[in-house]
Order: structure tokens, then C-alpha cells, then sequence
């Protein structure tokens, strides 16, 4: 969201606080079904509309909020950038929810009064609701980077990081670069959204310009002391596949950006880049800061494992990558369904006056593809610990694939059509 | 009197008998919400995803199944290491549930 809008939804949600809300406040005398309020329809938020209509067969009223008219699925997005998969198979209309019964509004929420339960939306509707659940995503650090301040800037170098328009100019750029070129591309501090993507992103890129650019060259620059994920995979991947295209360095952090020259401005040196894709240090959206939830280390949103439920807003329950994760838990599309789940059987639960589960249990399963043929991946299984109060990996579960295999890039083409009906269908 | 009492007690046991069984169902639909990512809502997996349908499959095959993955007798990518982070009982309740889907 750009500093011109961020104000604006400032400014107009303080005028619709004033004055609209408390009109609206509460649900309407005539309703008497719960009604829960889910605002944000990537992986986490939109799974929990889904499996709140689901579960309840129905007897639970579900709205979900969502700015964009189509969710586009980050997971297999850099095979669009490498062109062996388009966009389009990637993104989908919200009709599967709405076939649910999910009521489906796009718009933005600018104002939010968890007392009285209701939040005010850009289009001027205002939404009452039982409980509330915000899948606010992720925001990106901008204000890090001075030189990327401007909405030309960031046209320029891109992120590509929430797959959409940016997905397929950044594959504009690499098609467009000279064989030659270098593509440079800049890994954040962990944590951030998909830890091993942005290595991923290396690899397809390195297979597409093996076959099509051979003189091209990758440069990975890693904020990171080493490779955040699949370390070993990726290294061997690189060695084996890409020898002299890929070349890797830690600890590169980023300090600004020369739009115009498309150069990163590191802390000893300035790297010149034919297409440089920066992806931005992250916090939790902007909708936590909207809600005043608790964050930590002032940006992700603090969580109770067992129900979701903001530690500072019991009532507003939040789910995917916005939320403070347990330790060794990956902000991946795959928890954000799962944490989505999570959250609609507590709510459930809520509502019907008995407590959530007091055992909650996440997996997470990440593919990364090597080449248009080859995949890995990382497994983690997650418990509730009652005394550490935190999801903790189960010991002796998860782990990595033993080598780069054809048969999980085909398995991994296989969760995603699942988890994408799991999620929307 | 005293049959009223006996009724009364045998109430408490039903009502008992069907909340446990209550709770266990939806611990086990949960717990099935853990598999759907890659295996479809409670089962139902995407027909071209090629992956096997687990909704109304037979508990008992299914069970063996799961314990041949965790003892590492059938080797697989990722199962071998999932499947190790629940229990016996978990387990038990997860292939009950997928067998009662249609």
C-alpha cells in the first residue's frame, strides 16, 4: 500500500470512527444466525470463510472482505517468471466461496471498533459481526528504502512478492534483458513471507536464462548470513545446474535503492543490475495497525495458538503470514490455510460457548522447484505446547527431501491444485 | 420411583457416551483438515491431481498404510515425515473419519 492511500484510509477512518460507526454498531435485531467477519482472502482468510460455512453446514453467516477481485496464488508464481506456467492458471475468481454462501465484498476495511464490532469499509458500507478474523498478509518495509519512496521507483524495481501485475513484469524485464545481463536479486531479513522463494526464484530464473541467455548472470543478495531454507538443496542445486550463472552472497543488506540505474546500494558497495528485483524487509499488513492489535518487535501480530486470537483483542482472531510465528514455523501459503482451519474450528467453538481445542496440530509442506523438472521440499509437523504456551515442532517429524527429484515437482503440482480447491473451490 | 432414578442414570451416561463421541469427531475432522492441503477437503482429492482418494477408503487399509510409513517399511518423499508427528490414537481417529466420507 502506498503512503498516499495508507493516509487516506488514516484520514477516512478516523472521520467514519466519529461519526457512521456507532450507528451500525452491533448486528441487526432480525439476524439471528452468528455472523463472523473474515477480512482478507489469500491462503489463511479465505480457507477460514470456506471451513466456517463448511463445519457449520451452513448455519453460521460468513462475510469475507477482499480488495481484489481474483486471489493469484504466490506458490508456483516463479514458474510464471521462468515461463513455464502462465498467470492466468494461477488465478481465480472468488466464486467457489461464493457458492458457499460466503458473502463476498471487494472492498478495503478503514476502520475497525472492536467494542462495538463492526468495521467501515472504503465503499462506505459498515459490517457488524460476531467475531472477526484478519488475514492482513504482509506490508512491505518501504520506509527502509528511501530511494523506492516513489510509486515510479517501485514500477521500476519490483517485487513480485505478492504474485499479480508485478509477477508478470517482472517476467517483462527478464525477457527483455540482454544475454549478458545480470538479474540481481535482493533476499530481506528473515522472517519473511516464503522462505525458501526467493532462492526458488533464483533457480527457475538460472534454468530459464541456461536455455535462453546463456551469457546472463543471477547475483543473490542475501541479507541473511546464509540461504534461510533447504540450504543444502539449493546449494547443490546451484552448484550441479547453474555453475558460473548463480552467484551467491551473505550478508547484503540492503540499504537503498537507485531506482533509475536499478542499483543496490549495499553497505560497502553499489551493485549495477540490467533487472534488479528487490524484496522488501516485511511486517504484518496494514490491517493489524489498523486494529491496534499487540505486535512483536513492532510487526507481526502476536497470537494465541490455540483459537488465533490476538493476544491484546481476544474476539479478533488473525491467521497467516501478519502473525508472530512459533519457532521453526515458516510463513508459508500451507500454514495459512492450516492456521485458517484452526481458527474456524475455535471460532466454532466460541460461539457455541465451549472452549477451542486445547491441542491444536499444524503441518506445513513447502515445494521448491530447482528447474521446470525438479523439485524438494521441507515438511514440519506442529503441537501446542501447554507450557511453553507456543506451537513447537514435533521432534522427529519433518524434514527435507534427500535430493532434487522429478517426482515431487509432479506432487507438488498436485498440492496446489488441492490446496487451492481446499482453499476457494 | 427407582425406575425413574435408573433412567435418569442411564441419561447421563447416553448424554456422556455421545459428547465423547461428539468431541472425538471433531477432533478427528480436524485433524483431517490437517491432510486436505495435499489429499482434498476430507479426502475428496482433486480428480487431476492424480492424488488417491482417501474419503471412503477402508480404515483398516488406510491405518496399516500410515503405520507402514512411520516404521519406514513403505518409503516415501514426505509421508514417512509427517506421519511421525502424531500418535497412534490420532492416527486411528484420522482413517475413521476419512472412511465415513462419501
Amino acid at each position: 500500500m502506498d503512503d498516499r492511500r495508507r493516509s487516506f484510509i488514516r484520514r477516512a477512518g478516523a472521520a467514519a470512527l466519529a461519526g457512521a460507526l456507532p450507528t451500525y454498531a452491533g448486528r441487526s435485531s432480525a439476524a439471528t444466525r452468528a455472523h463472523v467477519l473474515v477480512v482478507g482472502g489469500g491462503f489463511g482468510g479465505a480457507t477460514a470463510a470456506r471451513y466456517l460455512r463448511l463445519w457449520s453446514e451452513g448455519l453460521v453467516e460468513v462475510t469475507l472482505v477482499e480488495a481484489n477481485r481474483e486471489f493469484v496464488s504466490c506458490p508456483l508464481s516463479n514458474l510464471v517468471l521462468a515461463g513455464e506456467r502462465e498467470l492466468a492458471d494461477l488465478s481465480f475468481a472468488y466464486d467457489g466461496l461464493r457458492r458457499r454462501g460466503v458473502r463476498v465484498v471487494h472492498d478495503t476495511v478503514i476502520a475497525l471498533d472492536p467494542v462495538k464490532r463492526a468495521v467501515g469499509l472504503l465503499g462506505g458500507e459498515r459490517i457488524g459481526y460476531d467475531r472477526l478474523l484478519l488475514a492482513p498478509g504482509v506490508d512491505f518495509a518501504y520506509e527502509d528504502l528511501p530511494g523506492l519512496q516513489a510509486a515510479p521507483a517501485r514500477e521500476h524495481v519490483l517485487h513480485a512478492w505478492k504474485a499479480g501485475p508485478q509477477t508478470l513484469s517482472l517476467r517483462r524485464q527478464l525477457a527483455a534483458m540482454p544475454d549478458g545481463g545480470v538479474f540481481a536479486i535482493t533476499v530481506p531479513l528473515a522472517p519473511y513471507r516464503c522462505p525458501p522463494g526467493p532462492y526458488e526464484r533464483a533457480s527457475v530464473v538460472a534454468a530459464y536464462l541456461k536455455a535462453h541467455k546463456p551469457r546472463a548472470k543471477i547475483l543473490v543478495l542475501d541479507a541473511n548470513a546464509e540461504i534461510v531454507s533447504k540450504k543444502g538443496l539449493f546449494g547443490k542445486a546451484w552448484a550441479e545446474l547453474y555453475p558460473n550463472l548463480i552467484e551467491y552472497r551473505p550478508n547484503c543488506e540492503l540499504r537503498d535503492v537507485h531506482a533509475a540505474t536499478r542499483t543496490a546500494i549495499l553497505d560497502f558497495e553499489q551493485v549495477r543490475a540490467d533487472v534488479l528485483n528487490v524484496i522488501p524487509n516485511q511486517r504484518a499488513g496494514e490491517l493489524a495497525r489498523l486494529a491496534e492489535l499487540r505486535l512483536v518487535n513492532q510487526r507481526w501480530v502476536d497470537v494465541d495458538w490455540r483459537s488465533m486470537e490476538s493476544t491484546s483483542h481476544p474476539g479478533i482472531h488473525v491467521v497467516g503470514d501478519a502473525t508472530f510465528a512459533a519457532p521453526a514455523m515458516p510463513k508459508s501459503g500451507h500454514l495459512a490455510n492450516q492456521q485458517g482451519k484452526l481458527a474456524a474450528a475455535a471460532i466454532l467453538e466460541l460461539l457455541a460457548g465451549r472452549s477451542p481445542s486445547p491441542t491444536p496440530v499444524l503441518t506445513n509442506t513447502c515445494y521448491s522447484f530447482l528447474d521446470a523438472r525438479n523439485a524438494v521440499h521441507v515438511a514440519s509437523v506442529h503441537r501446542y505446547d501447554a507450557g511453553q504456551k507456543t506451537m513447537l515442532p514435533v521432534a522427529g517429524a519433518g524434514g527435507l527431501s534427500v535430493a532434487r527429484n522429478e517426482f515431487e515437482a509432479k506432487i507438488a503440482a498436485a498440492w496446489a491444485l488441492n490446496i487451492w480447491a481446499d482453499t476457494l473451490a | 420411583m427407582k425406575r425413574l432414578h435408573f433412567s435418569l442414570v442411564a441419561l447421563a451416561c447416553l448424554t456422556t457416551a455421545w459428547s465423547v463421541a461428539a468431541q472425538d469427531d471433531t477432533l478427528a475432522r480436524n485433524l483431517v483438515a490437517t491432510c486436505a492441503n495435499c489429499h482434498g477437503t476430507d479426502g475428496h482429492a482433486v480428480k487431476a491431481s492424480g492424488m488417491e482418494a482417501l474419503a471412503g477408503a477402508d480404515a483398516a487399509k488406510t491405518l496399516q498404510k500410515l503405520h507402514e510409513f512411520k516404521s519406514g517399511v513403505r518409503p516415501t518423499t514426505v509421508m514417512q515425515q509427517i506421519v511421525k508427528g502424531y500418535t497412534d490414537e490420532e492416527l486411528a481417529l484420522i482413517v475413521g473419519y476419512l472412511a465415513r466420507q462419501k
